[in-house]
Protein backbone atom coordinates (compact mmCIF):
# COMPACT_ATOMS: atom_id res chain seq x y z
CA UNK A 1 0.00 0.00 0.00
CA UNK A 2 1.27 3.47 -0.90
CA UNK A 3 0.43 6.97 0.37
CA UNK A 4 2.81 8.92 -2.42
CA UNK A 5 1.47 9.26 -5.88
CA UNK A 6 2.51 5.69 -8.04
CA UNK A 7 3.53 5.20 -11.94
CA UNK A 8 1.95 2.14 -13.28
CA UNK A 9 2.31 0.02 -15.83
CA UNK A 10 -0.65 -1.11 -17.88
CA UNK A 11 -1.46 -3.68 -20.25
CA UNK A 12 -5.14 -3.20 -21.82
CA UNK A 13 -6.85 -5.29 -24.32
CA UNK A 14 -7.35 -2.98 -26.80
CA UNK A 15 -9.83 -3.84 -29.79
CA UNK A 16 -11.54 -1.03 -32.34
CA UNK A 17 -15.10 -3.07 -32.89
CA UNK A 18 -16.87 -6.92 -32.36
CA UNK A 19 -15.50 -7.93 -35.86
CA UNK A 20 -11.72 -6.97 -35.52
CA UNK A 21 -9.06 -9.06 -33.64
CA UNK A 22 -8.00 -6.95 -30.22
CA UNK A 23 -4.45 -7.10 -28.81
CA UNK A 24 -3.22 -6.23 -25.22
CA UNK A 25 -1.28 -2.18 -25.40
CA UNK A 26 1.10 -1.35 -22.92
CA UNK A 27 0.73 2.19 -21.11
CA UNK A 28 2.40 3.87 -18.48
CA UNK A 29 0.88 5.86 -16.13
CA UNK A 30 2.42 8.54 -13.88
CA UNK A 31 0.91 10.55 -10.84
CA UNK A 32 -2.07 7.96 -9.66
CA UNK A 33 -3.03 9.24 -6.25
CA UNK A 34 -3.73 6.17 -3.81
CA UNK A 35 -7.00 7.58 -3.10
CA UNK A 36 -7.98 7.32 -7.01
CA UNK A 37 -10.62 4.83 -7.51
CA UNK A 38 -9.67 2.31 -10.48
CA UNK A 39 -12.16 4.40 -12.76
CA UNK A 40 -11.20 7.53 -12.34
CA UNK A 41 -7.34 6.20 -12.89
CA UNK A 42 -8.49 4.96 -16.21
CA UNK A 43 -10.70 8.26 -16.46
CA UNK A 44 -6.69 10.01 -16.06
CA UNK A 45 -5.44 7.61 -18.75
CA UNK A 46 -8.55 8.68 -20.91
CA UNK A 47 -7.47 11.91 -20.63
CA UNK A 48 -4.15 11.78 -21.67
CA UNK A 49 -4.97 10.01 -24.44
CA UNK A 50 -7.34 12.36 -25.94
CA UNK A 51 -4.89 15.18 -25.38
CA UNK A 52 -2.54 13.85 -27.33
CA UNK A 53 -5.05 12.87 -30.28
CA UNK A 54 -5.46 9.14 -29.44
CA UNK A 55 -8.72 6.72 -29.03
CA UNK A 56 -9.64 6.66 -25.16
CA UNK A 57 -10.27 3.44 -23.26
CA UNK A 58 -14.08 2.14 -23.88
CA UNK A 59 -15.41 1.18 -20.63
CA UNK A 60 -18.57 0.01 -19.42
CA UNK A 61 -19.28 2.64 -15.95
CA UNK A 62 -22.48 3.89 -14.63
CA UNK A 63 -23.19 4.81 -10.78
CA UNK A 64 -19.92 3.94 -9.50
CA UNK A 65 -20.93 3.42 -6.16
CA UNK A 66 -21.06 -0.43 -6.63
CA UNK A 67 -24.87 -0.95 -7.26
CA UNK A 68 -25.35 -0.71 -10.67
CA UNK A 69 -23.09 -3.94 -11.99
CA UNK A 70 -22.04 -1.95 -15.12
CA UNK A 71 -18.59 -1.63 -14.40
CA UNK A 72 -16.67 -5.37 -15.73
CA UNK A 73 -12.80 -5.19 -15.99
CA UNK A 74 -10.77 -8.42 -15.27
CA UNK A 75 -8.02 -6.80 -13.78
CA UNK A 76 -4.66 -8.70 -12.73
CA UNK A 77 -6.52 -11.85 -13.61
CA UNK A 78 -9.49 -11.41 -11.45
CA UNK A 79 -13.07 -10.18 -12.04
CA UNK A 80 -13.37 -6.47 -10.25
CA UNK A 81 -9.23 -6.93 -9.37
CA UNK A 82 -8.16 -8.07 -6.39
CA UNK A 83 -10.42 -7.15 -3.43
CA UNK A 84 -13.82 -9.29 -2.70
CA UNK A 85 -16.99 -7.66 -2.19
CA UNK A 86 -16.81 -5.29 -4.24
CA UNK A 87 -16.95 -3.79 -8.23
CA UNK A 88 -14.48 -2.13 -10.08
CA UNK A 89 -15.45 1.51 -8.97
CA UNK A 90 -15.40 0.63 -5.33
CA UNK A 91 -11.93 -0.86 -6.08
CA UNK A 92 -9.50 1.76 -5.07
CA UNK A 93 -5.92 2.39 -6.12
CA UNK A 94 -4.18 2.03 -2.90
CA UNK A 95 -4.72 -2.02 -3.29
CA UNK A 96 -1.51 -1.26 -5.88
CA UNK A 97 1.94 -0.57 -5.34
CA UNK A 98 4.08 2.16 -7.31
CA UNK A 99 5.64 0.08 -10.30
CA UNK A 100 3.02 -1.97 -10.75
CA UNK A 101 2.03 -3.92 -14.06
CA UNK A 102 -1.90 -4.33 -13.98
CA UNK A 103 -3.44 -6.37 -16.66
CA UNK A 104 -7.12 -5.28 -18.08
CA UNK A 105 -9.16 -6.99 -19.75
CA UNK A 106 -12.59 -7.50 -20.63
CA UNK A 107 -15.33 -10.17 -19.70
CA UNK A 108 -14.01 -13.16 -21.87
CA UNK A 109 -17.20 -15.39 -22.79
CA UNK A 110 -19.12 -16.40 -26.13
CA UNK A 111 -22.50 -15.18 -24.10
CA UNK A 112 -20.24 -11.83 -23.88
CA UNK A 113 -18.77 -10.36 -27.29
CA UNK A 114 -16.70 -7.76 -27.09
CA UNK A 115 -18.50 -4.84 -28.37
CA UNK A 116 -15.34 -2.23 -27.91
CA UNK A 117 -12.08 -2.33 -25.54
CA UNK A 118 -13.10 -3.37 -22.54
CA UNK A 119 -16.89 -2.85 -22.85
CA UNK A 120 -19.31 -6.55 -23.63
CA UNK A 121 -22.39 -7.12 -24.70
CA UNK A 122 -24.32 -7.92 -21.19
CA UNK A 123 -27.81 -8.43 -23.79
CA UNK A 124 -27.67 -12.41 -23.23
CA UNK A 125 -28.40 -11.36 -19.45
CA UNK A 126 -31.25 -9.83 -20.22
CA UNK A 127 -32.71 -12.41 -22.67
CA UNK A 128 -32.81 -14.85 -19.77
CA UNK A 129 -34.45 -12.24 -17.86
CA UNK A 130 -37.27 -11.55 -20.36
CA UNK A 131 -37.58 -15.86 -20.81
CA UNK A 132 -38.80 -16.02 -17.27
CA UNK A 133 -37.18 -13.66 -14.32
CA UNK A 134 -39.99 -11.68 -13.70
CA UNK A 135 -43.67 -12.09 -12.03
CA UNK A 136 -46.91 -11.56 -13.59
CA UNK A 137 -48.88 -9.12 -11.88
CA UNK A 138 -52.56 -7.30 -12.86
CA UNK A 139 -51.61 -3.43 -12.82
CA UNK A 140 -55.43 -2.91 -11.73
CA UNK A 141 -55.16 -0.60 -8.80
CA UNK A 142 -56.13 -3.32 -6.77
CA UNK A 143 -52.69 -4.70 -6.86
CA UNK A 144 -52.13 -6.07 -3.16
CA UNK A 145 -49.42 -4.87 -0.88
CA UNK A 146 -46.42 -6.79 -1.22
CA UNK A 147 -45.74 -6.75 2.42
CA UNK A 148 -49.71 -7.19 3.25
CA UNK A 149 -48.37 -11.08 2.47
CA UNK A 150 -46.18 -12.78 5.28
CA UNK A 151 -43.22 -14.40 4.72
CA UNK A 152 -41.25 -16.33 7.39
CA UNK A 153 -37.80 -13.93 8.05
CA UNK A 154 -35.43 -16.77 6.81
CA UNK A 155 -36.87 -17.15 3.65
CA UNK A 156 -36.96 -13.53 2.72
CA UNK A 157 -33.39 -12.67 4.16
CA UNK A 158 -32.07 -15.53 1.74
CA UNK A 159 -34.25 -14.54 -1.23
CA UNK A 160 -33.03 -10.91 -0.35
CA UNK A 161 -29.38 -11.97 -0.47
CA UNK A 162 -30.08 -13.59 -4.03
CA UNK A 163 -32.21 -10.18 -5.24
CA UNK A 164 -28.55 -8.58 -4.42
CA UNK A 165 -27.26 -9.53 -7.36
CA UNK A 166 -26.66 -6.91 -10.13
CA UNK A 167 -25.95 -8.63 -13.19
CA UNK A 168 -22.60 -7.44 -13.45
CA UNK A 169 -21.47 -10.51 -15.35
CA UNK A 170 -18.49 -11.53 -12.74
CA UNK A 171 -19.92 -14.94 -12.16
CA UNK A 172 -19.28 -15.47 -16.08
CA UNK A 173 -16.35 -13.82 -16.44
CA UNK A 174 -14.42 -15.63 -13.37
CA UNK A 175 -15.80 -19.09 -14.28
CA UNK A 176 -13.33 -21.17 -16.12
CA UNK A 177 -16.22 -22.62 -17.47
CA UNK A 178 -17.57 -19.56 -18.66
CA UNK A 179 -21.11 -20.54 -16.98
CA UNK A 180 -23.67 -18.30 -16.03
CA UNK A 181 -25.04 -20.39 -13.46
CA UNK A 182 -24.49 -18.07 -10.53
CA UNK A 183 -26.96 -15.31 -12.12
CA UNK A 184 -29.32 -17.76 -13.34
CA UNK A 185 -29.50 -19.32 -10.04
CA UNK A 186 -29.99 -15.77 -8.12
CA UNK A 187 -32.50 -14.88 -10.31
CA UNK A 188 -34.55 -18.40 -9.83
CA UNK A 189 -33.52 -18.53 -6.25
CA UNK A 190 -35.05 -14.76 -5.55
CA UNK A 191 -38.64 -15.73 -6.94
CA UNK A 192 -38.65 -19.44 -6.08
CA UNK A 193 -38.70 -18.53 -1.76
CA UNK A 194 -41.41 -15.81 -2.22
CA UNK A 195 -45.19 -16.58 -2.99
CA UNK A 196 -45.58 -14.12 -5.74
CA UNK A 197 -43.03 -16.44 -7.66
CA UNK A 198 -44.79 -19.58 -6.97
CA UNK A 199 -47.47 -19.05 -9.71
CA UNK A 200 -44.73 -19.45 -12.40
CA UNK A 201 -42.00 -20.97 -11.07
CA UNK A 202 -41.78 -24.19 -12.66
CA UNK A 203 -42.21 -22.20 -16.76
CA UNK A 204 -39.75 -19.71 -15.34
CA UNK A 205 -36.28 -22.25 -14.34
CA UNK A 206 -37.29 -24.42 -17.33
CA UNK A 207 -37.14 -21.23 -19.69
CA UNK A 208 -34.55 -19.64 -17.96
CA UNK A 209 -32.35 -22.01 -18.13
CA UNK A 210 -33.45 -22.80 -21.79
CA UNK A 211 -31.93 -19.49 -23.01
CA UNK A 212 -28.73 -19.08 -20.44
CA UNK A 213 -27.59 -22.55 -22.63
CA UNK A 214 -28.87 -20.71 -26.15
CA UNK A 215 -26.59 -17.85 -25.14
CA UNK A 216 -23.27 -20.29 -25.26
CA UNK A 217 -22.44 -19.91 -21.79
CA UNK A 218 -20.74 -23.20 -20.65
CA UNK A 219 -21.71 -25.52 -17.94
CA UNK A 220 -21.14 -25.37 -14.39
CA UNK A 221 -19.17 -28.06 -13.22
CA UNK A 222 -19.29 -26.77 -8.92
CA UNK A 223 -15.65 -25.58 -9.38
CA UNK A 224 -17.04 -22.26 -6.74
CA UNK A 225 -15.04 -19.38 -8.28
CA UNK A 226 -18.03 -17.47 -8.86
CA UNK A 227 -19.05 -17.04 -5.35
CA UNK A 228 -15.27 -15.78 -4.47
CA UNK A 229 -15.77 -13.08 -7.51
CA UNK A 230 -19.10 -12.11 -6.94
CA UNK A 231 -18.97 -8.31 -5.54
CA UNK A 232 -22.34 -9.46 -3.57
CA UNK A 233 -20.88 -12.39 -2.58
CA UNK A 234 -24.11 -14.49 -3.86
CA UNK A 235 -23.44 -18.11 -2.75
CA UNK A 236 -23.53 -21.00 -4.80
CA UNK A 237 -25.97 -21.83 -2.38
CA UNK A 238 -28.56 -19.98 -4.94
CA UNK A 239 -27.05 -22.88 -7.60
CA UNK A 240 -28.41 -25.94 -5.91
CA UNK A 241 -31.29 -24.58 -4.94
CA UNK A 242 -31.59 -23.17 -9.31
CA UNK A 243 -31.12 -27.67 -9.53
CA UNK A 244 -33.65 -28.47 -6.97
CA UNK A 245 -36.55 -26.00 -9.00
CA UNK A 246 -35.18 -27.57 -12.27
CA UNK A 247 -35.89 -31.12 -11.41
CA UNK A 248 -38.86 -30.70 -9.68
CA UNK A 249 -40.30 -29.27 -13.02
CA UNK A 250 -38.64 -32.06 -14.97
CA UNK A 251 -40.52 -34.59 -12.75
CA UNK A 252 -43.84 -32.32 -12.38
CA UNK A 253 -44.11 -29.71 -14.95
CA UNK A 254 -47.40 -28.10 -14.33
CA UNK A 255 -47.25 -25.92 -11.23
CA UNK B 1 -41.81 -31.47 -21.21
CA UNK B 2 -40.15 -31.11 -23.96
CA UNK B 3 -36.83 -30.52 -22.40
CA UNK B 4 -33.89 -32.28 -24.50
CA UNK B 5 -32.83 -34.51 -21.35
CA UNK B 6 -29.24 -34.56 -22.47
CA UNK B 7 -29.23 -30.89 -24.17
CA UNK B 8 -29.81 -29.07 -21.04
CA UNK B 9 -26.51 -27.91 -18.74
CA UNK B 10 -28.52 -29.08 -15.86
CA UNK B 11 -29.33 -32.05 -16.89
CA UNK B 12 -25.86 -33.07 -18.24
CA UNK B 13 -24.15 -32.37 -14.70
CA UNK B 14 -27.34 -34.11 -12.98
CA UNK B 15 -26.04 -37.51 -15.36
CA UNK B 16 -22.20 -36.80 -14.43
CA UNK B 17 -23.43 -36.63 -9.83
CA UNK B 18 -25.66 -40.10 -10.57
CA UNK B 19 -22.92 -41.46 -12.52
CA UNK B 20 -20.49 -40.38 -10.27
CA UNK B 21 -22.04 -41.52 -6.94
CA UNK B 22 -22.83 -44.67 -8.71
CA UNK B 23 -19.31 -45.08 -9.48
CA UNK B 24 -18.10 -44.25 -5.67
CA UNK B 25 -20.65 -47.00 -4.54
CA UNK B 26 -17.92 -49.11 -6.76
CA UNK B 27 -15.04 -48.13 -5.29
CA UNK B 28 -16.55 -49.01 -1.91
CA UNK B 29 -17.28 -52.40 -3.07
CA UNK B 30 -13.73 -52.62 -4.37
CA UNK B 31 -12.09 -51.34 -1.80
CA UNK B 32 -13.78 -53.61 0.74
CA UNK B 33 -13.40 -56.95 -1.01
CA UNK B 34 -9.67 -56.21 -1.63
CA UNK B 35 -9.11 -55.21 1.58
CA UNK B 36 -9.39 -58.74 2.30
CA UNK B 37 -6.20 -59.94 1.18
CA UNK B 38 -5.08 -57.86 4.82
CA UNK B 39 -6.53 -60.56 6.97
CA UNK B 40 -3.18 -62.48 6.27
CA UNK B 41 -5.29 -65.69 5.50
CA UNK B 42 -2.75 -66.31 2.20
CA UNK B 43 -5.48 -64.30 0.45
CA UNK B 44 -8.34 -67.47 1.59
CA UNK B 45 -11.03 -65.30 2.21
CA UNK B 46 -9.85 -62.45 -0.37
CA UNK B 47 -9.96 -65.32 -3.21
CA UNK B 48 -13.54 -66.49 -2.61
CA UNK B 49 -15.33 -63.20 -2.62
CA UNK B 50 -13.15 -62.41 -5.92
CA UNK B 51 -15.08 -66.15 -6.64
CA UNK B 52 -18.55 -64.84 -5.72
CA UNK B 53 -18.15 -61.35 -7.45
CA UNK B 54 -16.72 -63.22 -10.90
CA UNK B 55 -19.84 -65.78 -10.69
CA UNK B 56 -22.84 -64.33 -9.00
CA UNK B 57 -25.66 -63.47 -11.52
CA UNK B 58 -26.81 -60.29 -9.75
CA UNK B 59 -23.36 -58.87 -9.48
CA UNK B 60 -22.05 -60.07 -13.21
CA UNK B 61 -25.56 -58.02 -14.05
CA UNK B 62 -24.68 -54.97 -12.12
CA UNK B 63 -21.27 -55.23 -13.91
CA UNK B 64 -22.93 -53.97 -17.21
CA UNK B 65 -24.24 -51.44 -15.18
CA UNK B 66 -20.98 -49.90 -14.25
CA UNK B 67 -19.83 -50.41 -18.04
CA UNK B 68 -22.87 -48.14 -19.05
CA UNK B 69 -22.01 -45.81 -15.69
CA UNK B 70 -18.80 -45.59 -16.73
CA UNK B 71 -18.90 -44.84 -20.19
CA UNK B 72 -21.22 -42.17 -19.42
CA UNK B 73 -19.58 -40.11 -16.79
CA UNK B 74 -16.45 -40.44 -19.29
CA UNK B 75 -18.44 -39.01 -22.08
CA UNK B 76 -21.02 -36.63 -20.82
CA UNK B 77 -17.43 -35.00 -18.85
CA UNK B 78 -15.64 -35.25 -22.56
CA UNK B 79 -18.38 -33.01 -23.50
CA UNK B 80 -18.25 -31.03 -20.85
CA UNK B 81 -15.47 -30.16 -20.84
CA UNK B 82 -14.90 -29.71 -24.78
CA UNK B 83 -18.27 -27.28 -24.68
CA UNK B 84 -16.94 -25.37 -21.73
CA UNK B 85 -13.27 -24.90 -23.75
CA UNK B 86 -15.83 -23.34 -26.36
CA UNK B 87 -17.58 -21.19 -24.42
CA UNK B 88 -14.64 -18.75 -23.77
CA UNK B 89 -13.30 -18.65 -27.75
CA UNK B 90 -10.74 -15.97 -26.37
CA UNK B 91 -8.31 -16.76 -23.14
CA UNK B 92 -7.60 -14.41 -20.69
CA UNK B 93 -3.90 -12.87 -20.77
CA UNK B 94 -3.40 -13.18 -17.10
CA UNK B 95 -5.73 -15.40 -15.29
CA UNK B 96 -5.20 -15.71 -11.41
CA UNK B 97 -7.62 -18.65 -11.04
CA UNK B 98 -5.89 -20.20 -7.95
CA UNK B 99 -6.99 -17.53 -6.08
CA UNK B 100 -11.13 -18.52 -6.07
CA UNK B 101 -11.12 -21.92 -6.62
CA UNK B 102 -8.71 -25.66 -6.10
CA UNK B 103 -6.66 -26.54 -8.94
CA UNK B 104 -7.75 -30.48 -8.75
CA UNK B 105 -11.66 -28.33 -9.51
CA UNK B 106 -10.51 -26.77 -12.63
CA UNK B 107 -9.11 -29.83 -13.81
CA UNK B 108 -11.09 -32.65 -13.46
CA UNK B 109 -11.22 -33.62 -17.40
CA UNK B 110 -7.59 -33.76 -16.99
CA UNK B 111 -7.61 -35.94 -13.72
CA UNK B 112 -10.23 -37.83 -15.30
CA UNK B 113 -8.19 -38.81 -18.05
CA UNK B 114 -5.04 -39.91 -16.30
CA UNK B 115 -7.57 -42.21 -13.99
CA UNK B 116 -9.50 -43.61 -17.25
CA UNK B 117 -5.72 -44.62 -18.74
CA UNK B 118 -4.77 -46.16 -15.82
CA UNK B 119 -7.99 -48.30 -15.70
CA UNK B 120 -6.74 -49.62 -19.36
CA UNK B 121 -3.74 -50.57 -17.37
CA UNK B 122 -5.69 -52.59 -14.11
CA UNK B 123 -8.17 -54.00 -16.35
CA UNK B 124 -5.28 -55.60 -18.57
CA UNK B 125 -4.06 -57.04 -15.36
CA UNK B 126 -6.97 -57.91 -13.60
CA UNK B 127 -10.12 -58.29 -15.63
CA UNK B 128 -9.68 -59.26 -18.69
CA UNK B 129 -7.81 -62.38 -17.18
CA UNK B 130 -10.66 -63.07 -14.66
CA UNK B 131 -13.45 -62.73 -16.60
CA UNK B 132 -12.19 -63.70 -20.44
CA UNK B 133 -8.31 -65.25 -20.52
CA UNK B 134 -6.88 -66.66 -17.59
CA UNK B 135 -4.67 -65.97 -14.75
CA UNK B 136 -0.64 -65.88 -15.77
CA UNK B 137 0.30 -66.94 -12.40
CA UNK B 138 1.80 -70.65 -12.37
CA UNK B 139 -0.46 -71.50 -9.20
CA UNK B 140 -3.70 -70.38 -11.15
CA UNK B 141 -5.91 -72.20 -8.51
CA UNK B 142 -6.66 -72.96 -4.77
CA UNK B 143 -7.79 -75.60 -2.85
CA UNK B 144 -9.69 -73.38 0.20
CA UNK B 145 -12.13 -75.58 2.75
CA UNK B 146 -12.41 -78.53 -0.04
CA UNK B 147 -13.60 -76.41 -2.97
CA UNK B 148 -11.19 -75.38 -5.91
CA UNK B 149 -10.95 -71.00 -6.11
CA UNK B 150 -9.19 -69.00 -8.81
CA UNK B 151 -5.98 -67.90 -7.33
CA UNK B 152 -6.53 -64.16 -8.04
CA UNK B 153 -4.63 -63.29 -4.63
CA UNK B 154 -1.45 -64.80 -6.28
CA UNK B 155 -1.70 -62.78 -9.25
CA UNK B 156 -1.74 -59.83 -7.23
CA UNK B 157 1.13 -60.42 -5.38
CA UNK B 158 3.28 -61.39 -9.18
CA UNK B 159 1.54 -58.06 -10.73
CA UNK B 160 2.88 -56.25 -8.14
CA UNK B 161 6.02 -57.28 -7.93
CA UNK B 162 7.24 -54.74 -10.60
CA UNK B 163 8.02 -51.55 -8.64
CA UNK B 164 7.32 -49.72 -12.08
CA UNK B 165 3.80 -51.03 -11.89
CA UNK B 166 3.17 -50.35 -7.74
CA UNK B 167 4.76 -46.54 -8.78
CA UNK B 168 1.77 -46.22 -11.69
CA UNK B 169 -0.75 -47.84 -8.87
CA UNK B 170 0.14 -45.23 -6.75
CA UNK B 171 -0.10 -42.47 -8.83
CA UNK B 172 -3.56 -43.94 -10.18
CA UNK B 173 -4.53 -43.46 -6.51
CA UNK B 174 -3.67 -40.05 -5.96
CA UNK B 175 -5.27 -39.11 -9.41
CA UNK B 176 -8.38 -40.49 -7.71
CA UNK B 177 -7.93 -38.63 -4.91
CA UNK B 178 -7.77 -35.58 -6.41
CA UNK B 179 -10.94 -36.23 -8.93
CA UNK B 180 -12.77 -37.21 -5.38
CA UNK B 181 -12.02 -34.38 -3.45
CA UNK B 182 -13.69 -32.18 -5.84
CA UNK B 183 -16.74 -34.96 -7.28
CA UNK B 184 -17.85 -36.25 -3.75
CA UNK B 185 -19.31 -32.91 -2.86
CA UNK B 186 -19.95 -31.39 -6.41
CA UNK B 187 -22.39 -34.52 -6.71
CA UNK B 188 -24.35 -33.10 -3.58
CA UNK B 189 -24.32 -29.65 -4.76
CA UNK B 190 -25.65 -30.29 -8.50
CA UNK B 191 -28.18 -32.79 -6.88
CA UNK B 192 -29.59 -29.83 -4.87
CA UNK B 193 -28.25 -30.56 -1.68
CA UNK B 194 -26.52 -27.53 -1.29
CA UNK B 195 -27.43 -25.63 2.03
CA UNK B 196 -25.38 -24.46 4.54
CA UNK B 197 -26.94 -26.50 6.98
CA UNK B 198 -25.18 -29.40 5.07
CA UNK B 199 -22.50 -28.45 3.12
CA UNK B 200 -19.60 -28.44 6.26
CA UNK B 201 -20.88 -32.12 6.66
CA UNK B 202 -20.73 -32.87 2.70
CA UNK B 203 -17.22 -31.39 2.73
CA UNK B 204 -15.53 -33.56 5.48
CA UNK B 205 -17.19 -36.51 4.58
CA UNK B 206 -16.00 -36.62 0.93
CA UNK B 207 -12.67 -35.44 2.22
CA UNK B 208 -12.46 -38.16 4.36
CA UNK B 209 -13.78 -40.57 1.93
CA UNK B 210 -11.32 -39.20 -0.43
CA UNK B 211 -8.64 -39.80 1.45
CA UNK B 212 -9.39 -43.56 3.68
CA UNK B 213 -10.11 -44.66 0.00
CA UNK B 214 -7.48 -43.78 -2.11
CA UNK B 215 -4.93 -44.53 0.97
CA UNK B 216 -6.60 -47.83 1.54
CA UNK B 217 -6.22 -48.95 -2.34
CA UNK B 218 -2.81 -47.71 -2.71
CA UNK B 219 -1.59 -49.28 0.31
CA UNK B 220 -2.31 -53.02 -1.59
CA UNK B 221 0.32 -52.94 -4.13
CA UNK B 222 2.42 -51.51 -1.70
CA UNK B 223 2.02 -54.01 1.46
CA UNK B 224 2.10 -56.74 -0.92
CA UNK B 225 5.74 -55.55 -2.63
CA UNK B 226 7.09 -55.08 0.49
CA UNK B 227 6.10 -58.03 1.65
CA UNK B 228 3.72 -56.90 4.46
CA UNK B 229 0.86 -59.15 4.28
CA UNK B 230 1.18 -63.13 3.62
Amino acid sequence: MSSENMTLKLKIWRQKDSFEAGKMVDYTITGVSPDMSFLEMIDVLNDDLIRKGDDPVAFDHDCREGICGMCSMFINGEAHGPNRGVTTCQLHMRSFNDGDTIYIEPWRSQGFPVIKDLMVDRGAFDRIIQAGGFISVNTSGRTLDANAIPIAKEDADTAFDAATCIGCGACVATCPNSSAMLFVGAKVSQFALLPQGHPERKERVVNMVKQMDEEGFGNCSNIGACEVQCPKNISIEVIARMNREYFGALVKPEN
Amino acid sequence: MATPLFKSSIVKKLWMALTGLFLILFLVVHAGINAMIFFNDEGATFNQWAHFMGTNVLIRTAEIGLFIGFIVHIVDGLMLYFQNRKARPVRYARENAGVSSKWYSRSMALLGTLILLFLVLHMAHFWVKTRVTELSVDQKAVLIDGHLYENLYAEMDMVFQSPLVVVIYVLGCLALLYHLLHGFRSAFQTLGIGQHKYTGAIAVAGDAFSVIICALFASMPVAMYFDLIK
